[in-house]
């Protein structure tokens, strides 16, 4: 198990430097200049002068290598530079948005099992049955759900049944709970109803397979009730997909975020993304790339972790 | 990609004569969902026959009218025809989604298979790369490399958005292609093969590619759901089609958000093109695999 | 400056109040706090740098100007920490007297020595500060001969200065701290003005308070302001939801509809003018666009007058207009538009001359492609109008809509047709209005790339001559000439729509939304 852990987190490492290198350049090639976004964007006649003067203050006029130099070696102290639109420090730009999307995150996962852990095993029992059916097309539909249109019809529905919407801006939970939840749990769903539906699938072919085993015949033969099979054996087998998922669909929870946010105008991570993209902040998205990798890499890496934990034979081979 | 997450299968396209008849009677949901998408071509297809209007025709006099007679699915905020966006909006949809699913797929199984059967170096330096790849959320990924192409339309479809979409496909099906390849590789026959002294290329083509194909239909047939909503989704932040080409995401996106408070049919209809379109496709995903991999059938 | 019965006029043409008990004068009440949205959120918080209002709008309040326009009667222009000046009969020096007793919010004195080192400052900045507006005040020598005297001298004559000394840009900085570091500015708030500053939340709020300090010890009213930074479809439900009681750069036309349907009783809507126009800017270095008639022809194509009513009721784009904002005293009179092209009312007899015109230049099948922002309020609305307009007279158009950055890129690269780009500044005056309509050697935004020097010619002439009326006359000349040459051709005006809360008083709307925004005399009615 030391090994196994010791070994995944040494790949890490050049996988990290890769994407590191990856988003520098590839960025780079990217047209459009910070500098003349920010001063004439609103149409004021700025001299080339201005903005050359700006661009070497930002120090964009050095060469790519030296750039690029700079760059990694302040990776190395662990530190993402200063966004070239606001000059604060990419670290404090990111974590003014991290609370408010994690949360979203994190709601959106726990929605996602409680619908997906009783739904999957429901369906899986009263296979082929009309339950069966149609918990099948409710997570098949969820599938191909926009979460950003979600999202609108959810706004819509608020609006003409209730004449209510959620409060702008972020309330920390620990402040006020109440209008805290009031606020995310509209965004939480819209991203958590796809995440469901993928887990309720998997949750279903997992017990299915699980229950076709062995093992599973035998304590049936033995007369044991079907809820305690359910509960003993086939529950914990069947995880292990669940969890396979939850590390994979944390790249459409990304992904899910970028849109939904600015479907209810929530400051995260998010929009941030997509500010720094529009703006062409180098240094903003090279920061966040860098971030939403590395939680991404470790997510799926913790999954590893489960995945052994729960099943002994994948960390034996 | 949950809709294939389960093991692709070693086997290769049934062969029975039948074939197409007994996929209509194990899948009738997945012959649903293969209607649905035939409806789709029909309407991409025969756009100007089935539509009314011309897509991106301005009629003010219509502004923002609900569903009726004249435009059954209602008007935008300039009068134009909802129903006739949406019909002309499935020729992008499936163009955008079939074209970068495709060549993303194709793309992958190459990178995956060579990975698998050459082993080695080749699969190392392979491995890492797909590692960094699918280290990139998919949005983030397509979202950077559409700012940093721009747009290039080739016959009005926008190239550089399909490579946007196909690159984020590419390492998660090198990934399945790989692992294929390699259950293949260890099969004894190949090692005859080996031992015979076939070629690289024979043993490529005559027993390596057969057995892939049907992961590699599978894995076409999800990525395509999977790109019509990542390419509504570009649309929607504004960084895929662009106005007033007739686009689903585009569709609900930029003013829309002003509109559809009082005229909630120029959301709602879009919305739906998309959850169907992607729907059926998912659909006969489902049902191809469950076809194709017999371990799963009980 | 200008004279009062054209500022009245000016100032007509805007504001139409709905709801109720709007005109009878009340007395101020004192208390209270102003919560407003803005749409979009400073890159940094120093004015010289700037161009944008979502500096403006929560900065303003925090900083005093030397003078500025008065919100009441635009474009008059009112005395701040300057109680009174005088203009040497040669108009080539302007003498200010500066109040007393002006204190920063750190309770430091205000002398002429800061207006000064501000002036200084944006005339000649020190190395890596940003002045955006230099060239702009190139011609001025600033002196701080005592305390509280600060003059203005001439190197060359020049006009409209007193409304380019009332930038709201402006913003006059504490000397002695500058000194110590010229780009405090950026991240620090040190001003005079009637609020001083509690804090920023990034991307999310930004709060002021009553400074007791203040000059005027009658102001402000307000306890204080918090502003919401929300994205501008935030706007509606936040105002309906009560979190807020205004945004002050401008909603659209269905915005204003959804607000008085839902909660008409509580609002008071100013509608007007905005100093903000969309227009085509035709690369001249590219065929066919060098070509007068081609130019011509496609701006006849579009219908501005018929467009302007269908188009005013989706989007902010209204008003038919030239170069100079319509209503403005310096801008042409609809009849002169009329005979312009492209301004003509009779679409059909337009669409059909444009016809022959392209046929006779030998662009009977023109195909091209117009880049715009990917903006959807007015920019795609804009596009998608004009690329209607020109398949009825049969020139297809593919519509490229970039981000912003690509599409700079673009343009300054000169890598384009045709482009929809929008003209505006703080104020009306010709000198900045004209600034995209010039050869690229005299402006840096010259982005048609022609090299007609009689354009640049009247306007180096306009910029030097102080009498108004004279002025007038060059600057419809220069107007008439560039609208018949068509290098750029203005689509349609912006129509500026405010929709706050009634209890809102001592708020008034300018033509421009970078103006009246200090509040010291705004107060609540409640």
């Amino acid at each position: 198990m030391v090994w196994f852990l010791i070994r995944r987190l040494l790949l890490v490492i050049p996988t990290l430097i890769g994407v590191a290198v990856a988003v520098f350049f590839l960025i780079r090639v990217m047209p459009g200049d910070v500098v003349v976004v920010k001063l004439r964007a609103d149409g004021a006649a700025v001299s080339e002068e201005t903005i050359q003067a700006e661009r070497r203050r930002l120090g964009l006029d050095k060469p790519l290598y030296q750039q690029f130099a700079d760059y990694m070696v302040g990776l190395t102290r662990l530190d993402l530079g200063k966004s070239l639109w606001t000059g604060d420090s990419v670290a404090r730009e990111i974590a003014i948005r991290i609370p408010v999307s994690f949360q979203i995150a994190l709601m959106a996962t726990i929605i996602a099992v409680l619908i997906a852990l009783p739904l999957g095993t429901i369906s899986a029992l009263y296979r082929d049955t009309w339950i069966d059916h149609s918990v099948r097309v409710l997570a098949v539909s969820g599938l191909a759900i926009p979460s950003f249109w979600l999202g609108m019809l959810i706004i819509l529905a608020l609006l003409s049944l209730f004449n209510w919407l959620p409060k702008i801006g972020y309330v920390s939970i620990f402040e006020d709970p109440l209008t805290n939840l009031s606020a995310l749990i509209w965004p939480a769903i819209s991203v958590g109803y796809r995440y469901a539906a993928v887990s309720t699938r998997m949750m279903r072919s997992a017990l299915l397979e699980v229950m076709r085993e062995d093992y599973i015949r035998t304590a049936r033969a033995k007369g044991v009730w079907t809820s305690l099979i359910m509960r003993r054996h086939a529950l914990r087998n069947a995880l292990l997909p669940v969890v396979t998922v939850i590390g994979l669909e944390f790249a459409f929870l990304i992904g899910g975020l970028v849109v939904t946010e600015q479907v209810f105008n929530i400051n995260g991570i998010g929009k941030l993304f997509v500010d720094a993209t529009a703006r062409g902040d180098f240094n903003l998205i090279q920061g966040l790339v860098l971030f939403i990798a590395t939680i991404f890499i470790f997510v799926n890496l913790l999954v590893d972790i489960l995945y052994a934990w729960l099943d002994p034979r994948i960390r034996l081979s | 990609m949950a809709t294939v997450a389960s093991t692709p299968t070693t086997e290769a396209l049934p062969k029975r004569p039948n074939a197409v008849w007994q996929f209509i009677r194990s899948e009738p949901l997945g012959i649903f969902g293969f209607l649905i998408i035939l409806l789709y071509v029909v309407c991409a297809l025969g756009a100007p026959w089935i539509a009314h209007y011309h897509p991106e025709a301005i009629d003010f006099a219509a502004m923002l009218s609900a569903p009726g007679e004249a435009h059954w699915f209602g008007t935008d905020q300039y009068g134009r025809d909802v129903f006739s966006r949406i019909v002309y909006g499935s020729r992008t949809a499936l163009a955008v989604g079939i074209l970068s699913a495709f060549i993303g797929c194709t793309l992958g199984a190459v990178l995956g298979a060579a990975s698998g059967y050459f082993g080695g170096r080749i699969d190392t330096a392979i491995q890492r790369v797909v590692d960094i790849m699918l280290s990139f959320p998919i949005i983030v990924l397509a979202m950077v490399v559409v700012s940093v192409l721009g747009k290039q339309s080739v016959l009005g479809i926008d190239t550089n958005l399909i490579a946007a979409i196909a690159l984020p496909i590419i390492p998660k099906m090198a990934r399945v292609a790989r692992s294929s390849t390699l259950s293949i590789v260890a099969m004894p026959f190949i090692d005859a093969a080996r031992a015979a002294g076939f070629s690289h290329k024979r043993i490529i083509l005559r027993h390596i590619l057969p057995n892939i194909v049907a992961p590699y239909l599978i894995m076409v047939t999800a990525f395509v759901a999977q790109a019509i909503l990542l390419e509504a989704s570009l649309s929607f932040l504004g960084l895929g089609v662009t106005e007033p080409t007739p686009a689903w995401g585009l569709m609900l996106s930029g003013a829309s958000a002003d509109f559809y408070q009082t005229a909630p049919w120029m959301i709602l209809f879009p919305g739906i093109a998309i959850t169907l379109a992607v729907f059926a496709f998912n659909l006969f995903g489902d049902s191809l695999r469950d076809w194709l991999d017999p371990k799963l059938k009980s | 400056m200008m004279r009062s019965s054209l500022s009245r006029l000016v100032v007509c043409t805007a504001a139409l109040i709905v709801g109720v008990g709007a005109a009878a004068a009340q007395t101020p009440k004192k208390g209270g706090i102003l919560n407003f949205s803005v749409v979009a959120e400073p890159p940094n918080y120093d004015c010289h740098g700037s161009t944008t209002f979502a500096l403006v709008h929560p900065i303003a309040p925090h900083y005093s100007l030397l003078v500025k326009f008065d919100g009441k009667e635009y474009p008059k222009v009112i005395p701040d920490l300057a109680e009174s000046w005088t203009v040497a009969p040669d108009k080539m020096t302007y003498t200010f007297k500066i109040r007393s007793g002006v204190k920063f919010h750190d309770g430091s004195p205000l002398t002429s020595e800061d207006v000064k080192a501000s002036y200084d400052r944006i005339i000649n900045p020190p190395e890596g500060v940003v002045s955006i507006r230099k060239a702009y005040y190139a011609d001025l020598i600033v002196s701080a001969p005592d305390p509280n005297t600060v003059v203005f001298k001439l190197k060359n004559p020049m006009a409209g200065v007193m409304e380019a000394l009332a930038s709201p840009f402006n913003c006059i900085y504490s000397a002695a701290k500058l000194k110590q570091n010229p780009r405090y500015p950026e991240t620090e708030i040190l001003g005079s003005g009637a609020f001083s500053f509690v804090g920023h939340v990034k991307g999310s709020t930004w709060e002021g308070k009553r400074f007791d300090g203040y000059y005027n010890t009658e102001r402000p009213y307000l306890d204080g302001y918090k502003i919401f930074f929300v994205k501008s479809a935030a706007v509606v439900p936040g105002i309906l939801g009560g979190q807020f009681d205004a945004e002050f750069r401008g909603r659209n036309p269905q915005e204003k509809g959804q607000l008085l349907d839902k909660a008409k009783d509580n609002l008071q809507v100013f509608e007007g003018t905005w100093v903000n126009n969309l227009m085509l800017v035709f690369n001249t270095t590219r065929k066919p666009f060098d070509d007068v008639k081609v130019r011509q022809a496609l701006s006849m194509a579009i219908d501005r007058w018929g467009g302007s009513d269908a188009l005013s009721k989706i989007s902010i784009l209204k008003f038919v207009g030239g170069v100079m904002r319509p209503g403005y005293s310096m801008s042409l009179p609809e009849a002169e538009l009329v005979k312009l092209p492209g301004y003509s009312k009779d679409i059909n007899k337009s669409r059909e001359d444009a016809k022959k015109m392209l046929e006779a230049a030998g662009a009977k099948d023109l195909k091209f492609k117009l880049l715009n922002r990917n903006i959807a309020e007015p920019y795609t609305p804009a596009g998608i109008y004009s690329i209607d307009q020109w398949r009825r007279i049969g020139v297809m158009v593919e519509h490229e809509q970039l981000e912003t950055k690509l599409y700079q890129d673009r343009v300054a690269k000169g890598d384009f047709d045709v482009a929809v780009e929008f003209q505006a500044d703080f104020m009306d005056d010709p000198t900045a209005q004209f600034a995209k309509f010039l050869t690229k050697q005299l402006s840096p935004s010259g982005y048609s790339g022609h090299t007609d020097t009689k354009i640049d010619d009247l306007y180096q002439k306009q910029r030097r001559i102080a009498d108004p009326d004279e002025r007038t006359k060059i600057v419809r000349e220069m107007e008439q000439y560039a609208l018949t040459q068509a290098y750029n051709v203005p689509i349609l005006w912006w129509q500026r729509i405010i929709v706050i809360n009634k209890k809102i008083k001592g708020w008034y709307m300018t033509p421009s939304h970078y103006l009246w925004q200090d509040l010291t005399e705004v107060w609540l009615d409640q």
